[in-house]
């Protein structure tokens, strides 16, 4: 298993897409953690901002999850769908016939490069959001306990991205599908599923067990949570709702991708 | 170094309604080169998939001494094997690309350099696999299957991109594993190119087992024969029958196994033989394995 790991890991090292990624997350997080702190700090005159204090930097450094969580998730599934796209599956497969352990090693592989790319884009996201809310707003509140807990939690989030993006690579191992699906899914069918989900009473719990709404739990807060409530669940919780994600996804990637013929 | 045999006994592969390996049964010995031999798509790619682990058989089975591949522990210490020469990420150099590998064979970053020039690839050690001409990638395939310097070598197409200097390169290399007493297996779809460095010759066709000898058993078979047109068979019969050559009678004229068109109008000449015409028939190496090949129901 160790050598597995070496070798998958020495597998991300030696390509650049990844930290190619990384450097437009970074870019994108300071944009937009930038972006949504003006919200909070400019507000027309005899209006209330939508959040003040510490939920309003709390939400703002909530969107390395919220926002951020497309990057690790592609970074993730590369790492599984540029095997099949450049064949290297078959070379990877002869030195380790033993599907399982392949695709266990790929998915822990990720992990360093998750927690890399989860604190530059925790840093990316405070360099963002911290400068307007400390001189026009309540201040940027980086001494409170809560909003540092929920910064180290967004970095084992975006970790957790990673690792999930592996699985779903899994699934679908063409590249632009895993690509296409991810965009999709993260973009588009997450947020509107959310929102409709929040407006349904009965329904409104549900929000959380998807994996975004899990991962917002995860951090404590969410970025969709400064317009509509949302529930969130326990930390704990949260944790194993994205594992069974992994999970689920990986166990069907082994029954399916990695069950047929390679060739 | 104990070195195992391969065994290939009822292999089957079945496509939907295609058998691209059907029934195939050989065996590769330690210590030769063998030719795996066939024309494009005879199955020769998909039975050396299964055999690796790659393809699941619909029957039958491959063996590695006596276990499937997939049952070693690291089986890329017994079998090297460089089956397509795309199979490489484009942004990895060449040296990365066996570092990538390297763990799971066991072998450290040293021997990755130490291959890479092996095969004369240490120039570009630092250069993407994207910018690698079709002969270097075929140099770094082989590079990967010799990581592990393993006691079986099995190498798909080997020749393919390569230039006359690397083919001569890679034969003498073949030439050395026997020696060393390694299994080696080497696939192509022409005879020509692997005679010069093969021990057993094993010719599939649409993806059934139609020869497998030593090839000068195979030489044995290719037999100098010309075919004569002479007002006097009979004296070429009596001529022929001198020599132990054999004759038969072949449309308009007849036809001489054992000698070449130019021993057979020597004769002639001597013995004041007319003859009308004189043309080569010799059934050679290439010829047999044509016929060899030949799709079934032209047979």
């Amino acid at each position: 298993m160790r050598a597995a790991l070496v070798a998958e890991y020495r597998k991300l090292l030696t390509t650049r897409l990844w930290w190619l990624l990384l450097i437009v997350m970074v870019g994108y997080l300071v944009f937009i953690a930038a972006v949504v702190s003006t919200t909070f700090v400019f507000v027309p005159d005899g209006q209330e901002p939508p959040l003040a204090g510490e939920a309003a930097a709390r939400s703002v450094y909530s969107v390395v999850n919220g926002v951020g969580y497309v990057f690790p998730l592609i970074i993730g599934s590369l790492a599984m769908t540029t095997e099949f796209r450049h064949k290297t599956i078959t070379q990877s497969l002869l030195v380790e016939p033993d599907r399982t352990r392949f695709l266990v090693a790929k998915v822990l592989s990720v992990v360093p490069v998750g927690l890399v790319a989860g604190l530059v884009g925790v840093l990316a996201t405070v360099a963002g959001g911290a400068p307007l809310l400390q001189i026009k707003g309540d201040g940027a509140m980086l001494g409170r306990s809560d909003v540092l807990v929920g910064l180290l939690f967004s970095v084992v989030a975006i970790a957790l991205w990673a690792v999930i993006g592996v699985a779903v690579g899994s699934v679908l191992s063409n590249q632009v599908a895993a690509i296409v699906v991810i965009l999709a899914f993260t973009q588009f069918v997450e947020p509107l599923a959310r929102v409709v989900l929040s407006q349904v009473d009965a329904l409104a719990g549900v929000a959380a067990y998807l994996p975004g709404g899990a991962a917002d739990s995860l951090i404590g807060a969410s970025f969709l949570g400064a317009t509509g409530d949302v529930d969130l669940l326990p930390r704990w919780a949260a944790v194993l709702v994205l594992l069974a994600y992994v999970v689920v996804l990986g166990v069907i990637g082994r029954l399916t991708t990695l069950r047929r013929d390679i060739g | 170094m104990t070195v195992p045999p391969l065994v290939i006994d009822g292999l089957t592969k079945q496509f939907g309604a295609v058998k691209a390996v059907d029934d195939l049964a050989f065996t590769v010995r330690p210590g030769a080169v063998t030719g795996f031999l066939g024309p494009n798509g005879a199955g020769k790619t998909t039975t050396l998939r299964m055999l690796l682990g790659l393809t699941r058989p619909t029957a039958g089975r491959a063996l590695v001494g006596d276990r499937p591949y997939t049952s070693y522990e690291r089986p890329g210490t017994v079998v090297g094997a460089a089956l397509e020469a795309s199979s490489f990420h484009p942004g990895r150099t060449g040296l990365g690309h066996l570092e990538v590998f390297a763990p799971q064979v066991g072998v450290s970053k040293q021997r990755c350099r130490q291959v890479l020039e092996a095969v004369g690839l240490d120039h570009a050690a630092k250069q993407r696999v994207g910018k690698y001409s079709l002969g270097m990638r075929q140099r770094l395939g082989l590079a990967t299957a010799l990581l592990a310097d393993p006691p079986v070598i099995v190498l798909d197409e080997p020749t393919n991109g390569l230039d006359p200097e690397g083919i001569v390169w890679i034969r003498r290399l073949l030439r050395q594993f026997a020696a060393e007493g390694r299994t080696v297996l080497v696939s192509s779809h022409l005879l020509r190119e692997v005679e010069a460095s093969v021990d057993d010759v094993v010719v599939i066709a649409q993806g059934r087992l139609r020869h497998a000898s030593t090839l000068a058993e195979l030489r044995t078979r290719a037999t100098p024969a010309a075919y004569v047109e002479t007002p006097r068979p009979d004296a070429l019969a009596t001529l022929a029958a001198d020599r132990g050559w054999t004759v038969q009678p072949d449309g308009d004229g007849t036809l001489v196994d054992g000698a070449n068109a130019a021993e057979v109008g020597a004769a002639a000449h001597a013995a004041g033989l007319e003859l009308h015409e004189l043309v080569r028939r010799d059934v050679d190496l290439e010829a047999l394995f044509f016929e060899l090949t030949r799709p079934e129901e032209a047979r």
